[in-house]
């Protein structure tokens, strides 16, 4: 099965949410939608759900136009940002209730509905109510609401975003042997690059309600076509140097210089952004060919086990991703080093020209 | 090992112990002590114990007071309160709308209580009142001061007309404060609008319907001033509720001995059932299946 978006626009109320919207969903395939907030992820769910009607455009399923088909006729389970489970009803009948509606006999139901329970790990909890349950087990019953049922779509809207560091790590890993074993098409969204790598997948790069660049999640990560895509595929945001490319050097901010080798030889002169993700700066020599450049540090903030040290120099802010948990002392003077092997180089407009090449250098 | 120190919290609640003490506790000790006692006049007194209560509870015109005023109240609930839902359901939920219906409901509330009774007089009278010409008019018989059904009928009316508003509002702003991607899960479930409203909108209204159905249990128990105005308590005894009884007793004819005795076991009523309607609801509907 295939599904379709074709030349999806939605206009609400005089604002454009969704500007030329085309994406191709494969069954069994896993997507992610990756984007800020507000970029019109929850629009494209909720157009896919058909919840809401495109302003122009079509939606198609193995080429049957699906368009104006209502909610109620489709095959799809949802699970929100918020954790949606009817109040009233214990777990046991929160997950029964999508198979209540389609007269399946009880017997078979109570059978779908442990072997669901238990795949979420919420077998212990299935006379309770929702609101005696934590949020996580409250995410884990609507995630066990949407899959008990087989759905030709599974739409995820930034489900783990509300719970605590250590259940969405849980989660993460849980979905994703779980997403393996469906036949559904996957469509899930976050504004977080880690997640979006985890699930792996494909994925589409959204901003301001259009969509940037689909493909493999790896592939994207490493092949950004424009800055912009960079900027929202890296956590923490990648660092932007603004330099110029003479005769085989290139200037960075003035003052760093570094040859043209490897990725970047032959790049002609003229005006260029370099690209480098934060994990790609380092406090220490790395590798013989570094170059090294000194900076003030800003502000360093401890980050689960890594630290990121936020750096100025010329004028530019810039993050460094350090392991393990550090103190600095803030206005201090540190030497930072890099290596041109790293480097993204976008033009003046914003589009990719050069990007690493995929070797061991990648794989940190 | 307890130490001055450690106890200075109880100046923090001095004073509202203190407001609590003479907004509350003295003058219901007073009622307390009035209760126990037979009084002919200043400084004239004799202890009595516990007869008034004795001789109220066994008192008939009481016990009639009692049981209109529990139909009263019943009848009232089970108006208002699915009324109540049923304006909030309808209500529109963005635009102009929703300031227009939230003020045009807000009216009835703002009017002073035997205002309202005068206004429901007037409205009513079967001479030159709107609603009393009109039902004459259609061949039938309403006087609100002869017929005791047609005074029930008016005082139901001038209740349901003056208070369901609090109840569409309290459910309104309780209807509004569910999340849209509840709506959008139950549509998602193929969930009929009666499913919608029974496991969504009802148990999510819950809060809002248990103060709802307090508020209107004690007040409509309490009502006085709208009656009073409207029939006097008449015709006959028909309308005499329990406060009405109540203050014929107290200034009327200046029991303050009964009075008191009747206020205390009218509290109590009052308190019991706001207890037990607290329970109830805590509890309703909890694991449907």
């Amino acid at each position: 099965m295939g599904l379709s978006l074709k030349h999806i626009d939605r206009i609400v109320g005089g604002e454009r949410h969704l500007k030329d919207i085309n994406l191709n969903f494969e069954s069994g395939s896993r997507n992610v939608l990756l984007g800020r907030t507000l970029a019109g992820k929850t629009s494209i769910l909720r157009i896919l759900a058909g919840l809401d009607r495109p302003t122009h455009g079509r939606i198609t399923i193995d080429g049957k136009d699906v368009t104006g088909v209502s909610v109620r006729k489709r095959s799809i389970a949802m699970v929100y940002q918020q954790f949606i489970n009817y109040p009233s009803l214990t777990v046991y009948n929160n997950i029964a209730s999508p198979l209540n509606v389609s007269g399946m006999d009880d017997a078979e139901i109570d059978r779908r509905v442990r072997e669901t329970a238990r795949m979420l790990h919420i077998e212990p909890l299935l006379d309770r109510l929702p609101a005696e349950l934590s949020g996580g087990q409250q995410q884990r019953t609507a995630i066990a609401r949407a899959l008990i049922k087989d759905t030709q779509l599974l739409l995820l809207d930034e489900p783990l975003v509300n719970l605590d560091y250590k259940l969405r790590e849980e989660l993460r890993v849980e979905l994703q042997e779980i997403f393996q074993q469906r036949e559904a098409i996957v469509v899930y969204t976050t504004t977080e690059p880690t997640e979006a790598l985890m699930l792996g997948g494909n994925i589409v790069v959204i901003d301001e309600g259009c969509v940037l660049q689909t493909g493999p999640t790896p592939k994207v990560y490493r092949h950004p076509e424009t800055s912009k895509v960079a900027e929202i595929f890296s956590d923490p945001p990648i660092n932007y140097l603004r330099g110029s490319a003479e005769d085989r050097h290139a200037r960075l901010e003035e003052n760093i210089k570094i040859p043209l080798t490897g990725h970047l030889e032959g790049l002609p002169n003229g005006k260029y952004l370099f690209g480098l993700r934060s994990n790609h700066l380092f406090l220490s020599r790395t590798k013989e060919d570094d170059t090294e450049f000194k900076s003030t540090v800003e502000l360093a903030e401890i980050n689960g086990s890594e630290t990121f040290v936020h750096i100025r120099h010329n004028g530019t802010s810039l993050v460094v991703q350090e392991n393990g948990i550090h103190t600095r002392k803030i206005g201090s003077e540190i030497s930072i080093f890099m290596n041109p092997c790293h480097l993204f180089v976008f033009d003046e407009t914003g589009s990719r020209v050069a990007s690493p090449v995929e070797d061991a250098h990648n794989h940190r | 090992m307890e130490k001055w120190e450690n106890n200075k919290a109880w100046f923090l609640v001095l004073p509202v112990f203190i407001i609590v003490a003479f907004s509350a506790i003295i003058p219901l000790m007073t009622v307390v002590n009035y209760s126990l006692q037979d009084i002919w006049g200043p400084g004239q007194q004799v202890f009595v114990g516990i007869e008034w209560f004795e001789e109220m509870l066994a008192n008939e015109r009481l016990q009639d007071a009692l049981w209109r005023q529990f139909l009263f109240s019943g009848l009232v609930l089970l108006i208002e309160i699915p009324l109540g839902i049923l304006i909030a359901l309808a209500m529109p939920k963005r635009g102009w709308g929703v300031s227009a219906s939230l003020v045009t409901l807000a009216v009835p509330l703002l009017i002073p209580w035997n205002v309202i009774g005068t206004i429901w007089i007037i409205f009513t009278r079967p001479d030159i009142g709107l609603f009393g010409v009109t039902i004459n008019s259609l061949g039938i018989a309403f006087d609100h001061t002869a017929r005791p059904l047609d005074a029930w009928i008016t005082t139901m009316l001038m209740e349901v007309w003056h208070w369901t508003p609090l109840v569409v509002l309290l459910a309104y702003a309780g209807l509004r404060a569910i999340p849209e991607a509840y709506y959008q899960a139950a549509r998602i479930d193929g969930a009929s609008v009666w499913a919608t409203f029974r496991y969504i909108q009802l148990p999510k209204m819950r809060g809002v319907l248990t103060i709802a159905v307090l508020l209107r249990w004690m007040d409509s128990f309490l009502i006085y001033a709208e009656p009073f105005a409207l029939t006097g308590g008449g015709p006959g005894n028909a309308t005499t509720f329990l406060s009405i009884y109540l203050v014929k007793i107290a200034t009327g004819q200046f029991d303050l001995g009964p009075a008191a005795a009747f206020s205390l076991i009218y509290f109590l009523i009052i308190l019991l059932f706001s207890f037990i309607f607290y329970q109830a609801l805590l509890n309703v509907g909890k694991g449907d299946k």
